[in-house]
């Protein structure tokens, strides 16, 4: 919402400055977006009088000039052809800053003759494109001001524009009478009464109007009157200059005066040109579906069912609050015209607005809800303005339907302000702020003003009185604790868990990323996702258009965009939601890992090496490990088919209880996500780790020997696909009590054990918790191992 | 036995190296050594003969001995130093390359503003980032005409043909779960709760999804004063400055009645924004006293209820904090940035400790 200062002052009498007026607004919830003070940058430039004018010896365009200033005479050469002895100007002194050629103002020579200062053009000082020459003022003393000058003689230019921000609540302040209430209720001044007198009808009028009975929930009163052999042309001067301040064109008087009193009341009007009613009758009434209409804006628009139209014999002439028809709107050749004050259902027309487009003043206006109750006087204003300056006469004022009945009243309890917001404010102050904005308080009731569809309730009034009082007053008060002593800890194991994995996942050398949760379809659909459900509607664009699955899709464009920009190494990770669904609650929250290229760049040590599963391996363990996991879990080959098949497990503790995967990325998909690779990757379920047993923090007593442990070593030729892990387990079940740990040292596969054979040797660690192991025992559990090993993989024991 | 002394221990101090030495120990006071010999004689001498020349043999044994020992050690040092010499290294080439993982500033800075609200109270609450929109505005006081809709720029799910309900959206606010909590846990509350949100909208500072945290609490004497204590302390605590003041200004949400936005001090100075001190207002969050509707809509009574509700941009109060020029940045996953902006693994924040280095 824009408006100038000296609008402002039409409805506000006040003596506060621009600056009050402005931090006034923004405390009082009308936030200033900008101002624009256009006399800011003029502030410098003073009135002089040419005192006299002489041809310049060397330049014949330029002329010598002894100019009168407050500075007394300087001489200023100037190359203006009007510049001539006995006229007053706008001067620029040494110093002085002219916006409109972007110069500071100097003392300099001017083929041999020195000049200190400048007379200015209306262009050089941007108050309009003339440049023929300088200007040249009827009246102003020498060194007045010229800001002064052009504020007592053409305000309009200097006049500062304010723009504020609205919020839907307040449509009052969609009209500058209302801004200027609230100032006022501020303190900052004195509302003026702006009321006119009716203009009485000199005759019946000739436009007939009917509203249907189903459509006066969407119109319910119509005021409108026809006024009679106007002469329609350019606005006066003041209004185009009101107007074009705000940003708006003038068009021709009759359309500028609808425009005028939408932003000065908050009241949008319509003039139709009489001539052009078909059949002299007017009919407000609900779509059926299909009609259509060029609109003001010259485009065609189709209805739907239900939409309020305005039609005469030939059809739709407008859409009620929203837009004029194009056909019936008025010319600069309108001399009979009808004029229009109508009140429109906000919902109705914000559904109108939405479905058609349309952005207009009048219906972002009627949207947040008009005054109802001023409709009658609204089309008096607008009636003695248009008879002011376009003369004619007017009819009588028809009516169809009745003004909406917006009367309610809320209980206003003092005591609320205090305990509500906690601030201090004395009741008789709370009364006056609401009456000056407009309630009629009875004893404790406060009747709320027809131009306030926001007040719904006691809490709005607490809101206004604390609003008018300003925030600005309210002190900080502490919240007490809702228990004493030691805060307790707020996050949930989950909520642990997800913070754990992050921070682990970092440790292991990992660059945490945050992606959006909408990718591609044919990404999401590589990885199990891109059906209907997850798809968006309405997305940002088509590579935003499906809720992401996983997370690794995010990750490996990620990784496509760092190998683009030179980056061909990375690891990269993510802890965040997947969606398995459209619903809410179908998600689940993932940590993925992503390991791409080498695990550094080649290096003096040849440390540097592709990355592999195994690595991936390990800190999907870590991770696992970090928020909990078990240590003794199954790796299963069930996974999904973005993984490469032989080259990926399934971390899990049974079939079903799946805590992660990992593995080397299918090369399809990384050919198809433009992944230069390899890649390794893991995916974790935090969700799916069993939380613990206990809730205590004592840890289990250690158990430990002071016996000497025993390691012995044993190879074992098998099956070139059998896994360690099967050996692993057969070895450790030989004696569970004495073997402590199992571990695999060496693979060897093919070479002379033949093409499907490998070599898979293992170090056993005994541990005697009663007695040192004697040579025969450890014999008897060496066989033992070789026993379960060679049953559970039908491999032999490496001679 | 001078003769013997001098023979050996001149051997000894030109002996050239282990092996040497070993030899002339043995040739000394090994088994059969010259000293060893002497003293097996000591058994034939006389008890009178004897008491002269058995000290004078031990001493001279032990003289050996020591002398033997002694260059024993020279050698060894001398071999050790010849070692060492040669093993030279070039410690100016790089150490073997250790990867430095981040943590996102998203994930650091809601770590911090987590725990300054749970040092007051407030625990975290969470809910779906897909919604219904009766959870996402109608329980919030938006009924379907509100402008307040049409300006948020919802993104919508795909309805199935058929499915007549209204479309879910992708949660505009984390105040979605203010009602999902006060649900499951009514009055009295106190909770913040973070997380993504998504509009459809994107320029340098609009991006179509971004975080945000709620506050929310609510007791039988809450009043807006105790909301601008919590946000004067989270501030001050959040930036580490001492007395930040904020103002509230009048304003407008459609769930808190009375709304305030909230602006904290700031100056600008030079192009740079500093906060905390100075005549400027910098606008951070909106907040207000929870609307009657809402509180309703969570079936808790406004009669006996009442609190005060706020969000605010989590990314957005990283970027004031951090310096942190270009939202777009956060989620464009370029490793420059993670590796810049990023915070160490082990940086996390703590009241004890500090929220930050």
């Amino acid at each position: 919402m824009k408006f100038t200062l000296s609008w402002l002052k039409d409805h506000l009498e006040t003596t506060a400055t621009l600056d009050e007026i402005l931090y006034a607004l923004t405390d009082l919830g009308l936030e200033v977006e900008g101002v624009e003070d256009r006399a800011a940058r003029l502030k410098d430039f003073t009135l002089g009088y040419v005192a006299s004018a002489e041809q310049h010896p060397d330049a014949d365009r330029l002329r010598v000039c002894q100019v009168d200033t407050d500075e007394g005479q300087k001489q200023i050469i100037c190359g203006a052809p009007n510049a001539r002895e006995g006229i007053t100007v706008v001067i620029a002194k040494p110093g002085v800053y002219v916006p409109g050629i972007d110069t500071t103002i100097g003392v300099g020579k001017i083929r041999g003759i020195e000049s200190f200062g400048m007379m200015a053009s209306e262009r050089e000082l941007e108050l309009s494109e003339e440049h023929d020459g300088i200007i040249e003022l009827p009246s102003g003393e020498v060194g007045q001001s010229f800001v002064d000058w052009l504020a007592e003689n053409d305000p309009a230019k200097v006049d500062p524009v304010i723009e504020i921000a609205i919020t839907p609540n307040r449509p009052d302040a969609l009209g500058v009478r209302g801004i200027a209430r609230d100032l006022a209720a501020r303190g900052l001044g004195k509302l003026k009464k702006r009321d006119v007198d009716a203009v009485p009808g000199v005759f019946a009028c000739p436009v007939t109007v009917t509203i249907d009975g189903d459509t006066l929930d969407q119109c319910p009163v119509f005021f409108g009157r026809v006024i009679r052999g106007v002469t329609n042309g350019p606005s006066p001067q003041w209004l185009q200059d009101c107007l074009r301040a705000i940003g708006l064109r003038p068009i021709s008087f009759l359309v500028d005066v609808t425009n005028f009193f939408t932003y000065d009341r908050n009241r949008p009007l319509h003039v139709f040109d009489a001539d052009k009613i078909a059949g002299n009758a007017l009919r407000v009434h609900r779509a059926k579906g299909g009609e259509t209409l060029t609109g003001l804006d010259e485009k065609e628009y189709t209805f739907e069912e239900g939409m309020t139209l305005i039609s005469d014999e030939n059809g739709v002439e407008s859409i009620g609050g929203v837009m004029g028809g194009m056909g019936s709107g008025c010319t600069e050749e309108t001399v009979n015209v009808f004029l229009e004050a109508a009140y429109f259902d906000p919902v109705r027309t914000a559904y109108t607005g939405r479905a058609l487009k349309i952005n207009s003043d009048a219906r972002y206006r009627f949207e947040r809800g008009i005054d109802p109750a001023w409709t009658p006087y609204g089309i008096e204003h607008a009636t003695r303005m248009i008879l002011d300056h376009a003369g004619g006469e007017a009819s009588e004022v028809i009516v169809a339907g009745k003004i909406p009945d917006t009367e309610r009243a809320y209980r206003l309890d003092a005591a609320r302000v205090r305990s509500l917001v906690g601030m201090d404010i004395p009741e008789s102050e709370q009364r006056q702020t609401l009456t000056s904005l407009g309630f009629i308080l009875e004893g404790n009731m406060a009747h709320v003003p027809s131009w306030r569809p926001d007040v719904q309730g006691e809490a709005d009034l607490v809101e206004e009185v604390a609003r008018i009082a300003s925030l600005t007053r309210l002190q900080g008060k502490p919240l007490p604790r809702l228990t004493e002593g030691v805060p307790k800890p707020i996050l949930s194991p989950m909520q642990r868990r997800e913070a754990i994995a992050r921070r682990t996942c970092a440790a292991l050398g990992y660059n945490e990323c945050v992606s959006y949760s909408f990718i591609d379809q044919a990404s999401a659909a590589l990885f199990g996702g891109g059906d209907e459900a997850t798809r968006l509607e309405n997305p940002i664009s088509s590579d935003l258009s499906h809720m992401r699955p996983a997370l690794l899709p995010g990750l490996l464009q990620a990784a496509a965009r760092n190998q683009a920009r030179g980056f061909a190494d990375m690891a990269l990770f993510e802890v965040g939601p997947g969606f398995h669904g459209g619903e809410p609650g179908e998600q689940h929250l993932l940590v993925s890992g992503l390991l791409v290229g080498r695990t550094g760049p080649k290096d003096v040590h040849g440390a540097s090496r592709a990355v592999d599963v195994f690595d991936v391996k390990a800190d999907a363990e870590a991770v696992l490990a970090a928020m909990g996991a078990p240590a003794r879990v199954q790796i299963m080959r069930t996974g999904r088919d973005w993984w490469h098949p032989g080259r990926h497990g399934v971390i899990c503790l049974g079939p079903k209880k799946v805590l992660g995967v990992f593995g080397e990325v299918h090369p399809r998909v990384l050919e198809a996500m433009e992944v230069k690779g390899p890649a390794m990757a893991f995916t974790l379920w935090p969700a799916e780790i069993p939380l613990p047993r206990k809730a205590g923090a004592t840890r289990a007593a250690l158990d430990i020997s002071d016996l000497q442990a025993v390691e012995r070593d044993f190879a074992f030729v098998v099956e070139a696909q059998t896994e360690a892990l099967t050996l692993i387990n057969a070895a450790l079940g030989a004696d569970k009590a004495l073997i402590e740990d199992v571990r695999v040292f060496d693979e060897f596969v093919g070479g002379s054990l033949g093409e499907d054979r490998k070599s898979l040797a293992i170090t056993v660690r005994m541990q005697p918790k009663d007695q040192t192991l004697t040579e025969k025992d450890i014999e008897a559990v060496s066989a033992k191992v070789i026993e379960k090993v060679t049953k559970a993989t039908g491999g032999t024991l490496r001679g | 036995m001078d003769d013997l002394k001098q023979k050996y221990l001149g051997q000894i101090a030109d002996a050239a190296d282990e092996n040497a030495l070993e030899a002339i120990r043995l040739g000394a006071v090994g088994k059969k050594g010259e000293v060893s010999l002497k003293m097996r004689e000591l058994g034939r001498m006389t008890p009178e003969e004897r008491q002269v020349a058995g000290p004078a043999l031990n001493a001279l044994k032990n003289e050996i001995n020591s002398a033997l020992s002694a260059r024993k050690a020279a050698l060894s040092d001398a071999s050790l130093n010849e070692r060492l010499r040669t093993e030279w290294l070039d410690v100016t080439l790089p150490a073997r390359p250790g990867r430095q993982g981040t943590i996102h500033p998203v994930s650091q800075v809601t770590e911090e503003v987590t725990a300054i609200f749970g040092e007051m109270g407030f625990t975290v609450a969470e809910g779906p980032r897909i919604d219904t929109d009766w959870y996402n505005f109608d329980a919030l006081n938006i009924p379907g005409h509100h402008p307040a809709r049409a300006e948020m720029d919802t993104f919508y799910m795909a309805r199935a043909e058929g499915d007549d309900r209204p479309p879910h959206v992708l949660r505009t606010h984390t105040s979605p779960v203010q009602i999902r909590t006060m649900e499951a846990q009514g009055a009295p509350l106190r909770i913040i709760c973070p997380g993504g949100v998504y509009r459809a909208d994107y320029d340098q500072t609009h991006t179509p999804m971004f975080h945000q945290i709620e506050g929310l609490a609510i007791d039988k004497d809450i009043s807006m004063a105790n909301l601008k204590w919590v946000l004067e302390e989270f501030f001050s605590a959040f930036f580490g400055i001492e007395g930040i003041e904020t103002r509230f200004r009048a304003s407008h949400f459609p769930f808190t009645e009375p709304s305030a936005e909230v602006d904290i001090q700031c100056s600008w100075i030079d192009g740079q924004l500093r906060i905390g001190e100075g005549d400027d207002w910098l606008e951070v969050l909106g907040s207000g006293m929870v609307h009657p509707n809402v509180l309703k809509a969570g079936g808790v009574d406004p009669d006996v209820w009442q609190g005060f509700a706020f969000g605010m941009g989590i990314d957005r109060i990283a970027m004031l904090k951090y310096g942190i020029p270009d939202l777009r940045a956060f989620f464009d996953s370029d490793l420059r940035w993670l590796r810049h902006y990023g915070f160490a693994s082990l940086d996390q924040p703590t009241l004890h400790g500090g929220l930050h280095r």
